[in-house]
């Protein structure tokens, strides 16, 4: 679903992504780690584009998507992104953060889109906060409607770019647990994590990056009793 | 303490009529300003280079020139330029319009610039065009930052509308001026004129108030 041939991105003179070689199947859920400043964010963000790549090949179900004749935002709404920082939209409430982007972009009717958002906040165990605004919301209740926002969209891949990073430990579980959900429903993703507990278990694959590098790519199982690579290891050693 | 009101009394519906006179140019030149500057404000934040450019250009040019100079340009250079005879409130409104639109542009162009990139990012991750993203998602959460500046802009332009009595254009300002050469007295008319402007701008600021909060209890 996802095949990535010689990414480079460079900011201006530092090139920050080396030669990037990999794929994602569908179906398939990939965590990636590595230390921060290590290109994951980076790389996450050339696959829809929020950066654009500097050469190589971006191919979303067979489609070269750094050809500048591209709509990219045919693309994008292909690809759900969920953030740290959550970015949901202040001045609108739950419902309208739900249905907004359907409507606008996929021609959805009201009736319909209300439904499917109802649908998604019961998914994520918020149906009681459909009115609510996003600032009465906790944290971990902010981003499990900032997935149900990209659900919304009914992506084919999913991208999570530490999506707990931000969140008060008491928040983590409830929000992990709606992204374990999705995983064992058979969504696609890619999730850059440093829950190495939740990464072991969900994973069908690990990427290992440092200094804008894939280093590694094994099972979760291998790579957490013994991986290839002397940085992964070390790495491993700092963060278990 | 040599005060005499009582002379002033015979003047003051010519005076209270400078209020409308004043008020007339100024609201033309407000809602010209306004409309010019958020043009602008949107060249601004686009992407074509050379209209940016000439947008900042023409900013720091209105902002960057004493406005008397400004008013005195366009109401000198017009007619000896085009042979079109320019009247005072033309002129008037033409230099405060102008001059208004590069604040405004800029009030709005920081306003937008102030809110969180990641809002951008959001949206153009669930693939919303530019235009709805523009109007339904930033500049919603821009108005907060814009309509304080914008109302310190239009109290800012109401209280410098008085340099148009240098172009003998008949506003309270120059009304005072009338009075005073009358009666042979200064004080008096221009307080009186000070307080009609003291109480114009705090109409103003009241409307800008009840704005806010408006906005804030929406939040
Ligand atoms: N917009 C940007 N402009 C310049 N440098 C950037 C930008 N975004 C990221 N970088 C740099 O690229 C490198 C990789 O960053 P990032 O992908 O955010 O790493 P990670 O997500 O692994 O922490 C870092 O050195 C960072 O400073
Ligand atoms: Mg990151």
């Amino acid at each position: 679903m996802i095949n990535v041939e010689k990414l480079h991105k460079s900011f201006g003179e530092t090139e920050v992504l080396h030669d990037i070689n990999t794929s994602i199947e569908r179906g398939e859920v990939v965590t990636i780690i590595g230390p921060s400043g290590s290109g994951k964010s980076t790389f996450l963000r050339c696959l829809n584009l929020l950066e654009q790549p500097t050469s190589g090949q971006v191919l979303v179900n067979d489609e070269d998507i750094t050809n500048p004749n591209i709509n990219i935002l045919n693309i994008r709404q292909q690809i759900g992104m969920v953030f740290q920082h959550f970015h949901l939209f202040p001045h609108m409430n739950v419902l309208e953060n739900l249905t907004y982007a359907p409507m606008t972009v996929k021609g959805e009717s009201k009736v319909e889109a209300k439904q499917k958002a109802e649908q998604l906040l019961a998914k994520v165990g918020l149906s009681e906060k459909l009115e609510a605004f996003p600032n009465s919301l906790s944290g971990g209740q902010k981003q499990r409607v900032a997935i149900a926002r990209a659900l919304a969209m009914e992506p084919d891949l999913m991208l999570f770019d530490e999506p707990t990073s931000a969140l008060d430990p008491e928040m983590v579980k409830e929000v992990l647990d709606v992204i374990k959900d999705l995983a064992h429903s058979g969504m696609t993703m890619a999730v850059v994590t440093h829950e190495m507990g939740f990464a072991k278990e969900v994973a069908d694959r690990i990427i290992f990056m440092d200094e804008g590098k894939i280093v590694e790519e094994s099972e979760p199982k291998s790579f957490f009793e013994k991986p290839d690579s002397e940085r992964a290891q070390s790495f491993l050693d700092k963060v278990l | 303490m040599n005060l005499d009101f009582s002379q002033i009394v015979p003047y003051i519906p010519f005076m209270l009529e400078g209020v409308w006179v004043t008020l007339q140019f100024v609201i033309i030149a407000i809602i010209f300003g306004f409309i010019l500057g958020s043009l602008i404000a949107l060249v601004k934040i686009s992407r074509f280079t050379l209209l940016k450019w000439l947008a900042d250009f023409y900013t720091s040019i209105f902002r960057g020139t004493p406005l008397i100079l400004q008013l005195l340009l366009i109401y000198y250079a017009v007619p000896q330029l085009t042979g079109y005879d320019i009247s005072p409130f033309l002129s008037a409104i033409l230099t405060f319009g102008l001059n208004s639109s590069a604040y405004v542009s800029e009030i709005i162009r920081a306003g937008i610039q102030a809110v969180d990139k990641g809002q951008r990012e959001a949206a153009e991750a669930l693939g919303i065009p530019y235009r709805p993203m523009m109007i339904k998602i930033i500049l919603p959460q821009a108005m907060k930052n814009i309509l304080p500046a914008l109302m310190n802009e239009f109290i800012t332009l109401t209280k410098e509308s008085a340099l148009v009595s240098v172009i003998s254009y008949l506003d309270l300002m120059r009304r005072a001026q009338v009075v005073s050469s009358d009666i042979y007295r200064s004080f008096e008319p221009l307080l009186f004129v000070g307080l009609l402007y003291y109480a114009m701008v705090m109409v103003l600021t009241l409307i800008g108030k009840y704005v806010e909060r408006r906005m804030r209890a929406s939040d």
